[in-house]
């Protein structure tokens, strides 16, 4: 076993996400360079999630910039809204005297057929 | 472009917004509550913002990043079933942008190194030494960081420092889960190498 085969698992083994076989980990508990790559590893996985609590400041201007798109994007939506619901309305009327006709169409040929 | 002005954590409107108070917010705007959704921005927004600039390493593609994934959110907040935080549903879309920024910005742009962008921390400690100490090492673990390949970058800042499992980052990337767990250790053993003697300094100030 050398170092090269266990080095791939080595950042996972620091993190918790891989565990070693029986022979990679005998080789662990023996090489003294393999347990140094382990500690810098935890060190540096450290080192990136303390960076979790640092936030960047944004530039002046940028909340500003991003409401009003919001602004338009809800006023869009909102004109989407009217719009479809007139279309909804003209459909449903259409629709309505579409019926209306063909039952009076029907009424019509019905009493056509009526002896007199 | 100079870099932001430095403030403190306290000037920062919801830099660290409290769960609750966010789980509120997002039910309210769920229901058809713009201001809510505004809100939802304010408390947000700065995060966002860093792992945006985190992601492309500029600060213009960065607000760019901000922009569409707040109005991505805010087209798409009836499909956020809230399995998930908002924060981490946010952190997805956010990846998402930011991989598209990057593609559309090609390879003609270099990346500039802006070491001395301001950040502010939200757990600042009281010894002048130590915070210098852990201040110097943090600066060159950012300069590390912004010196990777973009796509491996990604990788490990959502990774490493969001938290995000494989599965999302692949799917946000737009690769496979393999290809992110690829990338994510050659972006930690790039890392490795370029800090050994300061990821020591930098966890010891941890």
């Amino acid at each position: 076993m050398r170092c090269d085969h266990v080095a791939p698992h080595l950042a996972g083994l620091a993190d918790g996400s891989s565990a070693l076989d029986l022979r990679e980990r005998r080789h662990v508990e023996h090489c003294l360079r393999c347990q140094a790559e382990i500690v810098q590893y935890r060190r540096l996985l450290r080192a990136l999630r303390s960076l979790r609590s640092e936030v960047l400041v944004p530039a002046p201007g940028l909340l500003g910039e991003v409401l009003a798109n919001i602004e338009a994007a809800g006023e869009e939506r909102a004109v989407r809204g009217l719009v479809s619901g007139r279309r909804a309305a003209y459909l449903g009327g259409l629709a309505a005297a579409t019926a209306a006709g063909a039952a009076g169409a029907l009424v019509l040929a019905t009493r056509h057929r009526r002896p007199a | 472009m100079s870099p932001p002005s430095r403030v403190t954590a306290a000037d920062l409107a919801g830099s660290n917004p409290e769960p609750h108070h966010l789980a509120d917010l997002v039910a309210r705007a769920r229901d058809g509550d713009r201001s809510a959704f505004d809100d939802l921005v304010r408390a947000t927004y700065a995060d966002t913002y860093t792992l945006a600039y985190r992601l492309t390493g500029d600060e213009e593609d960065a607000r760019d990043v901000v922009q569409e994934t707040y109005l991505r959110a805010y087209r798409g907040l009836h499909r956020f079933r809230g399995e998930a935080r908002f924060t981490t549903w946010l952190y997805r879309i956010t990846a998402n942008c930011a991989a598209t920024a990057l593609g559309r910005r090609g390879r003609h742009r270099h990346d500039e190194l802006v070491d001395d962008a301001a950040l502010v921390d939200e757990h600042p400690d009281h010894d002048p030494a130590a915070r210098a100490e852990r201040d110097a090492a943090r600066v060159r673990l950012r300069g590390a960081l912004h010196d990777l390949p973009p796509r491996l970058r990604a990788v490990v800042v959502l990774r490493d420092i969001y938290d995000l499992p494989h599965e999302a980052i692949a799917a946000e990337l737009g690769i496979s889960e393999s290809a992110a767990k690829v990338r994510l250790h050659r972006a930690r053993r790039k890392l490795r190498e370029e800090l050994s003697p300061d990821v020591a300094e930098a966890a010891r100030a941890v």
